[in-house]
């Protein structure tokens, strides 16, 4: 907070106050407290160690109550059968994979090899399980990183467009957003892969790794995240549309969609950068039933046939990753939260 | 037809620029307008809000429209300028500016005038410039937006703008956002955006209201300089004395229709017209002590409430006292400022105290302090003779419903969900009043010594008016049968008229109930009309307290006298 009397250092010397006037702020006082910001930056930084810890020890904790003995299990996985095991050769897998160790000292070696990057191995795939999922996690993660950097645009278009532009205009911006935010992935997949690619021929029907295989996936994820954000950013684009500023910006001759775009846009994302947090993390899961309409490579694939052949290490791996994603992802978001509004950073 | 007739004041010609004399050659007026009509468009339906508006501005003089909220005075503004807004109607025989006419002006070639021809500037720049964006950049913003020089060369004007409007330190508060320079400062910054390309014509839309009256001063004084340079100046305001300030004619503008013009002299001096003797009479300051300022009857209190006398049944000496208060707070820096340092009162029984100062001179602070809602770090308050600020909430509760408060803006400390009966009878104590028909009744009774009837129970706070809404606020503060009323700022939203008849009935409640009021107002003139005593503070300290007559007379703090006579102008002129 700025003192009133930084505007008026005549008077507060006319005024004669012991001391002078008050230094404007800016320059002299003390520097701005390094520590706080540090501790800041700590404090996230262990609240994310909490989450990631949180979703690990939920992940094993699965895994561990499952009902059926684990070293039967992990045998029929991997050979694809459902049958009875003798007990030297349980005795093998229970060596190697600890089995018959205490739970307390399972748990910890779990949670070392999480920290040394080991996932466990795979089941079925006899391999370590952060390999397998490296491997697909490019694919996934340019997948979900177009699909929210398509889903920004066109909803920023839409509600551009449309937000504050009398009823009629305000009605459809607002029942396109619902609708969109309320398509189902699965139906919007396959509707646009029928149309685009069957009837019109302009994609590829299996998409490949190239730009063009990638439009149609995207944008099947980012249609109904577009809609999402769409409802709410519109509320705070209109609400910020009818502050005072935006009248002085038109009257120093800037035209109507230079102030959108400069100047109210702005004001109305934190909404749905908040909400992108999320949607990373959320766009991840609807990967899977994206991958599947369109036969890509990702996460969603490999997370499918894991729970399908009960390979437990790959599953919660996968959550563990994702877990570590939205945490990214919301330390993004506080990032993202100062630039666009500075005044966060003060208060 | 109104037509303004702006007296002849050529003597300022030779002090104007050469381009503005070649201008004044033509002997045309700058801005005419004839016949100005504006609507707005809902449902089909055209409602009309200004009607048949017409006056003549040459350059290098000041129209001011006045009125009260509500009479079409900011759709006029904008109106000039094509951006009355969505769904207006506009019709005028002519509309000119310069030789341009503004009735046949394309969008794309709106942007060239506004900005460059036209300035337009509007209050309270927290929320007029972008509160995101260095005030720099906003600046530099009306540079580019015309095409005018290069990066670095906007840059280095943004600096000379800046420092133009007086603004020290240039290069720092350019690259402040407008949260983080004080009131005046980023008026002034608002100022040069809005006359970054020294327009021709200025439209001032309320440019001083919620400033302080030093703040106050210093922009009228920089307007007053834009116009002796030969600009010519649209002032809208509801404030006579900066009218009186800077007009060199004035529009009385009512329910959308100019009800009386002339040269600002005459208008002030002598109205012709009945709602215009009502403005003026409306305005509290030294000469309206003791006098009713509304011509509405203030309500008669029923003589059940004032029982006053055995509220202060045997009690001596003041009802509320301050010794010493000292508050410290935190800066978000981590430095601490001293917000109320060594601040003593009395207030006596009957009688008004008035807090005069600025917006961070701790004058609020102090209330809070009084409320018992925030404690001294060192001082004491005692209310009625016993201990208040000192011992802890659990003792003060007995006490609580003997001091109440209201504030500027009822709006925000009313549940908008709750109509006026609950938001009353919610106020009223059960302990006192045990049976629902006994608490109905006091709500009635209160209703009636605010001078509101029956009528306004169902009512919602949003669909009462400003006034209304007020005296809600003021009979939810009477509840409790308080002996002091805290009042903080609690006229400074109201129009004028409004505000004398608030004025009046604090009057008529103080004699009535016996009430004691600590009066808090950045406005001098309201704390003269009103008050007994006064505390003049500044950067938390008490510069100067004494009689309120002493104190206009002959004030002796410098910053006292400063106040004084910014408050003088307006019967000076």
């Amino acid at each position: 907070m700025t003192r009133t009397s930084s505007s008026d250092l005549e008077l507060s010397a006319a005024v004669g106050r012991p001391g002078g006037p008050v230094p404007p702020t800016g320059d002299g006082g003390p520097p701005p407290r390094l520590g706080g910001r540090l501790g800041l930056v700590g404090g996230k930084l262990a609240g994310a160690a909490v989450v990631l810890l949180g979703a690990a020890t939920a992940a094993f904790a699965a895994q561990a109550a499952l009902p059926g003995d684990r070293a039967t299990v992990i045998l029929n996985v991997r050979a694809g059968q459902a049958i009875q095991r003798t007990p030297e050769e349980l005795a093998a897998i229970n060596e190697e994979y600890g089995l018959k160790n205490p739970l307390v000292v399972q748990y910890l070696d779990y949670l070392g090899g999480l920290v040394r990057g080991d996932l466990g191995t795979s089941y079925q795939q006899h391999r370590p399980v952060a390999a397998l999922i490296l491997e697909q996690l490019g694919p996934t993660l340019t997948l979900t990183a177009t699909a929210i950097v398509l889903a920004w645009l066109l909803m920023v278009t839409w509600v551009t467009l449309t937000a504050g532009r009398g009823p009629a205009l305000r009605a459809l911006g607002e029942a396109v957003d619902t609708a969109a935010a309320g398509l189902p992935h699965y139906w919007l997949g396959i509707l646009l892969l029928l149309v685009f690619a069957l009837t019109l021929g302009w994609f590829p029907v299996i998409g490949g790794t190239g730009p063009v295989g990638l439009l149609l996936p995207a944008l099947t994820l980012a249609i109904p995240l577009a809609g999402f954000l769409g409802q709410a950013t519109r509320a705070e684009f209109e609400r910020s549309l009818a502050q005072p500023f935006v009248l002085s910006a038109r009257m120093r001759g800037m035209g109507d969609a230079g102030v959108r775009l400069r100047h109210v846009l702005r004001h109305s994302v934190l909404p749905a950068v908040t909400l992108s947090g999320w949607a990373l993390g959320a766009t991840i899961s609807g990967a899977v039933v994206v991958e599947t309409v369109y036969s890509r490579a990702g996460i969603g694939t490999v997370l499918v046939s894991a729970v399908n052949a009960q390979d437990l290490p790959v599953v919660t791996g996968v959550v563990v990753l994702i877990a570590a994603l939205y945490v990214v992802a919301n330390l993004l978001v506080d990032l993202a939260y100062a630039l666009i509004d500075p005044r966060l950073k003060d208060a | 037809m109104t037509e303004v007739l702006v007296p002849d004041r050529s003597a300022h010609a030779t002090q104007r620029p050469a381009h503005r004399r070649e201008r004044d050659a033509a002997a045309a007026p700058l801005l005419s307008v004839r016949g100005l009509s504006v609507g707005f468009r809902r449902n089909g339906v055209v409602r009309p809000v200004v009607h048949d508006l017409s006056f003549d501005l040459p350059a290098g003089h000041c129209v001011a429209i006045v009125g009260e909220s509500g009479s079409g005075k900011s759709v006029t503004a904008r109106a000039l300028v094509g951006l009355a807004g969505e769904g207006a109607v506009l019709s005028a025989e002519r509309l000119t500016l310069g030789d341009v006419d503004l009735t046949a002006v394309p969008e794309r070639r709106w942007r060239a005038i506004r900005g460059r021809r036209v300035g337009f500037i509007l209050q309270d720049a927290l929320v007029s410039l972008d509160p995101l964006r260095p005030v720099g950049r906003e600046i530099e913003e009306a540079l580019r937006l015309h095409g005018w020089g290069s990066r670095p060369e906007r840059h280095r004007k943004v600096l000379d703008l800046l420092d133009s409007v007086g603004v020290p330190d240039p290069g720092l508060r350019a690259r402040q956002r407008p949260g983080e320079l004080s009131g005046g400062l980023r008026q002034r910054a608002l100022i040069a955006s809005a006359l970054a390309l020294d327009p021709e014509l200025i439209l001032a839309d309320e440019p001083t209201t919620a400033l302080d009256v030093t703040v106050q001063a210093q922009v009228l004084e920089l307007l007053g300089q834009r116009k002796r340079q030969g600009a010519s100046v649209v002032l809208i305001s509801h404030d006579l004395s900066v009218v009186a300030h800077l007009a060199d004619s004035v529009l009385v503008m009512k329910g959308g229709h100019i009800v009386e013009s002339g040269p600002a002299d005459e208008v002030l001096r002598n109205p012709r017209h009945e709602y215009t003797r009502r403005l003026l009479k409306a305005v509290p300051g030294a000469a309206t002590r003791g006098r009713r300022l509304s011509p509405d009857a203030p309500p008669s209190v029923p003589s059940s409430a004032a029982r006053s006398a055995e509220r202060f049944a045997g009690l001596d000496g003041p009802v509320l006292e301050a010794r010493n208060l000292v508050k410290r707070f935190r800066a978000p820096d981590g430095s601490r400022s001293t917000a109320v340092d060594g601040v003593s009162f009395r207030l006596e029984r009957g009688t008004t105290l008035g807090i005069v100062g600025e917006s961070g001179s701790g004058k609020s602070t102090t209330a809070r302090i009084a409320l018992a809602l925030e404690s001294p770090d060192a001082g004491e308050v005692t209310l009625l003779g016993q201990p208040w600020s000192a011992v802890p909430e659990s003792r003060r509760r007995a006490l609580r419903g003997r001091i109440s408060v209201v504030y500027q803006d009822p709006l925000s400390s009313f549940d908008p969900r709750w109509n006026t009966e609950r938001i009353l009878l919610d106020a009223v104590s059960a302990e006192y009043y045990p049976d629902a028909r006994a608490r109905r009744g006091r709500v009635l009774e209160l209703l009636e010594q605010v001078g509101l009837g029956e009528e306004v129970l169902p009512r919602f706070p949003l669909t009462l008016s400003g006034g209304q809404r007020q005296r809600v606020a003021i009979a939810r503060a009477l509840a409790s049968s308080p002996s002091v009323l805290v009042l903080d700022e609690a006229v400074s939203a109201l129009d004028v008229s409004v505000q004398a008849q608030i004025l009046d009935l604090l009057v008529v409640l103080q004699r009535e109930l016996g009430l004691s009021y600590l009066f808090i107002s950045h406005d001098l003139g309201v704390i003269h009309h009103l008050s007994d005593t006064v505390l003049v503070m500044k950067d938390g300290v008490v510069v100067e307290r004494g009689d309120a007559v002493r104190i206009l007379t002959a004030p002796e703090h410098p910053y006292t006298r400063q106040l004084v006579r910014s408050l003088r102008t307006l019967e000076q002129s």
